[in-house]
């Protein structure tokens, strides 16, 4: 009894803090392999490409935390970028094309709330469809042509505050409002409470479809505002741009340790998740590894995450099991 | 004919963790009868036909079919042995044809290797036929009816030249008319010289289709006789037939006004319901399983539709469309099934208990403060869970401490009335003494409870006044001096109340 007990805590320790051990491994390591790594120029750098990527991954934490997930992501990026854009461009206003960006992302994803809560269609399937529709947006409204010449519109994307670039400080507060949502609002726990056994959630007296409706909100806040970074980092209105976010969302996401089944996830891990991916991306970058053998690591890095994930999973089912 | 054994078990023994399901079991069927087993829910056989079905190993014991030993591994080797058995609940894959679904896993192939869909059309049609029935091979089993399947699962059997047959309650999910057919069904069968074993809590079926009828309890056979030497009060009184122990705390507190009234109340697995709850008092629920008694208690709690019926609480009726609907009412459930209704498997003790009543932790809009740990601890002590740290995963505690934890989940809403579904399933001895005493102690308080269980002992001793319940409805009320497990058993057994 005792020493199941044990077992388990000892499990749950590895499970909580072992992403940061690993962060931790790969930051020396890459000290090491190359002596531009821990500079505060690359470091900045790393930030700030992994700014977009990250943004999208909190959303999808308190997706898949919920049982859900979001592969329109990349596509309404997309859509509500070149909107925003287009929005500047008309008013001159970046109050007025910041609003348009972040309103365009939660209007496709109160349809994919509605698709998953009022229709009953799996999240997968409402989102792919959401992935093709947004995308096929963006490229009608811009007739498949990027818009150039974007003016101040940049500042969100280029600008810096007091030294700290700007998508830095936007990562930041995304990181806080989930870390601060899943652990200290009845939202988040519902969150987890949905995620663990949304019947019994539901019997506890949780409205399940409205925690489901707010979670896709929230991402398309979140989406959004990912938008507006990566169109103003890449100097442009791109209908094409940012294809495949959605997986780099998940990948961060995965990484971090927030579970597929449902239940378990952290803003922190997350992050921990992201820069896992890009600390990873870069210093492969820096030591010449080939391009190819970059997406091979990527890849088998997603599989290792999910194989610990499951290998706890079943450990603690068999724990379950042996107690009858 | 000749009637000779078909199969026989002698000493079957079984044991799962905590209890000896099956104790030296001795059972034989003889070819062209029916032979009925009875038994109280849990009384064990169920357990034994899935030993004969090769679903579970016996610890210890002989099977003998036709008077040889046979070692049945898995329902595969069974069906080789020519035994079929149609379950309680139809598993089938909605999706299939009839076709399909006849030939499962045992489809003809040709000499390639191919299934071979002409010569499944040709044996399905032929047997069709034989039988009389009116299907198309291609039909999906969707489209069909519950009692349209299970002809089907019989006619496996037949298909698979099965000589004996297992029925675990077939009639619990069809009408009297399809009854009718399913017997005119399972005589035939018995002209042909099938043994058939023959699962039921239904007294008048029982005494119409048996030759030879053994009762189980506590998974031992208490006696096995031919129909002729049994009657239908023996049968209730062998299938109940124990002690009462006086070990139930049962405290005795003044009985109030009436707090809820169910007047009328319909719904898919239950219809015309009426009862009411008085302040402070224990009300149990009897009946067997699919009684309906969980289902009526769904409905009041808003996890299933109402179709018509009123619930007033406090004399004034109330409308309750959700769970919360239900919490707002002081109304709160305790669920029978842990597993599916109760815990959140992956997260903490203190999340599983403050998960109710989450606004009412909130502190200057922030949750997880000091006071939920507080509350967590006081109600944790209060009901002596067990647990290493609040932090600890509720899924890593026994059975007896995830229940008083699903317990102080719902006492944190102060609750007027607590319904309790199954309290002791699946719990040990002590914990379910435990158990009894919180809720003794919630009638202490003033509070009422509503306690549905399928163990008798634990509704005499701890119940003010028992509804019994069968296919649907309530056949009964019974006050303390009537408290005797026959008189439950007999309209639980769907005989009314004469009064």
């Amino acid at each position: 009894m005792k020493t199941t007990f044990d077992k388990l805590k000892k499990s749950n320790l590895m499970g909580t803090f072992s992403i940061y051990f690993v962060l931790l491994a790969l930051f020396l390591i890459s000290m090491m392999a190359n002596e531009n790594f821990a500079t505060v120029g690359n470091l900045s750098n790393i930030s700030r490409q992994i700014a977009v990527g990250t943004i999208l991954a909190f959303g999808q934490t308190i997706l898949i935390i919920n049982g859900m997930l979001d592969l329109s992501s990349g596509s309404v990026l997309a859509l509500a970028g070149v909107l925003s854009v287009d929005a500047y461009l008309k008013t001159g206003s970046l109050l007025i094309s910041f609003i348009v960006g972040i309103g365009v992302a939660v209007f496709c994803n109160i349809l994919n709330g509605l698709m998953v809560t009022k229709f009953k269609t799996p999240p997968f399937i409402a989102t792919l469809a959401m992935m093709a529709m947004a995308r096929g947006a963006a490229l009608l409204y811009t007739n498949g042509q990027n818009i150039y010449q974007i003016g101040d519109y940049i500042v969100f994307g280029q600008g810096s505050f007091i030294g700290i670039p700007n998508p830095v400080w936007f990562l930041i507060i995304t990181m806080a409002i989930t870390w601060y949502l899943l652990n200290h609002t009845t939202f988040g726990r519902s969150v987890y409470a949905i995620g663990g056994n949304e019947e019994a959630a539901n019997a506890s007296g949780i409205n399940v479809n409205k925690i489901k409706m707010r979670s896709y909100i929230i991402n398309g806040i979140f989406v959004g505002l990912a938008g507006i970074i990566f169109m103003s980092r890449v100097n442009g209105g791109l209908p094409n741009g940012a294809g495949g976010y959605e997986f780099k969302a998940l990948t961060a996401a995965v990484i971090g340790g927030t579970s597929f089944s449902g239940g378990v996830g952290t803003a922190s891990g997350t992050l921990a998740g992201a820069f896992i991916v890009g600390f990873l991306d870069n210093i492969m970058v820096l030591v010449g590894v080939n391009s190819y053998l970059q997406q091979i690591v990527r890849g088998a890095i997603i599989a290792l995450a999910v194989i610990y994930d499951i290998y706890f999973k079943t450990t603690r089912k068999k724990l379950k099991a042996s107690k009858g | 004919m000749n009637h000779e054994v078909k199969l026989k078990v002698l000493n079957i023994e079984k044991s799962f963790p905590g209890v000896k399901a099956l104790d030296k079991i001795e059972f034989s069927v003889r070819k062209g009868t029916v032979h009925v087993l009875c038994g109280e829910n849990g009384a064990g056989k169920s357990t034994l036909m899935k030993i004969i079905n090769g679903i579970y190993q016996p610890d210890s014991g002989q099977i003998l079919i036709d008077g040889v030993e046979v070692k049945i591994k898995n329902p595969i080797q069974a069906r080789e042995h020519g035994i079929a058995m149609i379950f309680q609940e139809l598993n089938y894959i909605p999706e299939m044809t009839i076709e399909e679904s006849l030939f499962v896993g045992n489809w003809p192939k040709d000499r390639f290797g191919k299934v071979d869909w002409p010569e499944i059309r040709r044996r399905t049609l032929a047997l069709l036929k034989a039988e009389n029935l009116d299907y198309k091979p291609d039909m999906k089993l969707k489209d069909l009816t519950v009692s349209d399947i299970q002809m089907l699962e019989i006619l496996k059997a037949i298909s698979y030249q099965s000589d004996i047959i297992i029925m675990d309650e077939p009639t619990s999910a069809i009408t009297n008319k399809e009854v009718e057919v399913l017997f005119k069904k399972i005589f035939e069968l018995k002209a042909r010289g099938a043994a058939i074993i023959y699962i039921s809590h239904k007294m008048d079926e029982i005494f119409r289709i048996a030759d030879d009828i053994t009762v189980f309890r506590d998974g031992k056979v208490i006696d096995s006789k031919p129909k002729e030497a049994l009657d239908i009060e023996t049968v209730i009184a062998l299938m109940v037939g124990r002690k009462l122990g006086n070990d139930f705390p049962k405290v005795e507190v003044p009985i109030g006004e009436p707090i809820m009234k169910i007047t009328a109340l319909n719904g898919e697995k239950f219809k015309d319901v009426h009862f009411e709850v008085k302040k402070g008092e224990i009300v149990g629920f009897a009946g067997l399983m699919g009684a309906g008694r969980t289902e009526v208690m769904r409905a009041i709690f808003g996890l299933d539709p109402i179709h018509s019926g009123e619930i007033a609480i406090n004399g004034k009726p109330v409308k309750i469309k959700k769970v919360k609907d239900s919490i707002d009412q002081k109304v709160v459930m305790l669920s029978e099934d842990r597993r599916r209704y109760g815990i959140l498997p992956v997260r903490s003790v203190r999340e599983n208990i403050s998960i109710t009543n989450l606004s009412r932790f909130i502190k200057k809009g922030r949750l997880h403060s000091k006071e939920e740990i507080e509350t967590v601890k006081y109600y944790c002590d209060k009901m002596k869970v067990k647990t290493p740290t609040y932090e600890t995963n509720i899924a890593s505690l026994s059975g007896g401490n995830q229940q008083k934890v699903l317990l102080a989940k719902w006492l944190i809403t102060d609750p007027e009335v607590f319904i309790v579904d199954e309290p002791t399933r699946g719990i040990d001895v002590g914990a379910k003494y435990e158990i009894y005493r919180l809720i003794s102690d919630l009638v202490i308080e003033g509070k009422s409870v509503i306690m549905v269980s399928s163990e008798l002992p634990e509704l005499i001793g701890m119940c003010d006044r028992i509804y019994v319940m069968a296919k649907g409805e309530i056949m009964g009320v019974l006050t303390k001096e009537d408290f005797t497990q026959e008189n439950i058993m007999r309209l639980a057994t769907g005989t009314k109340q004469n009064h």
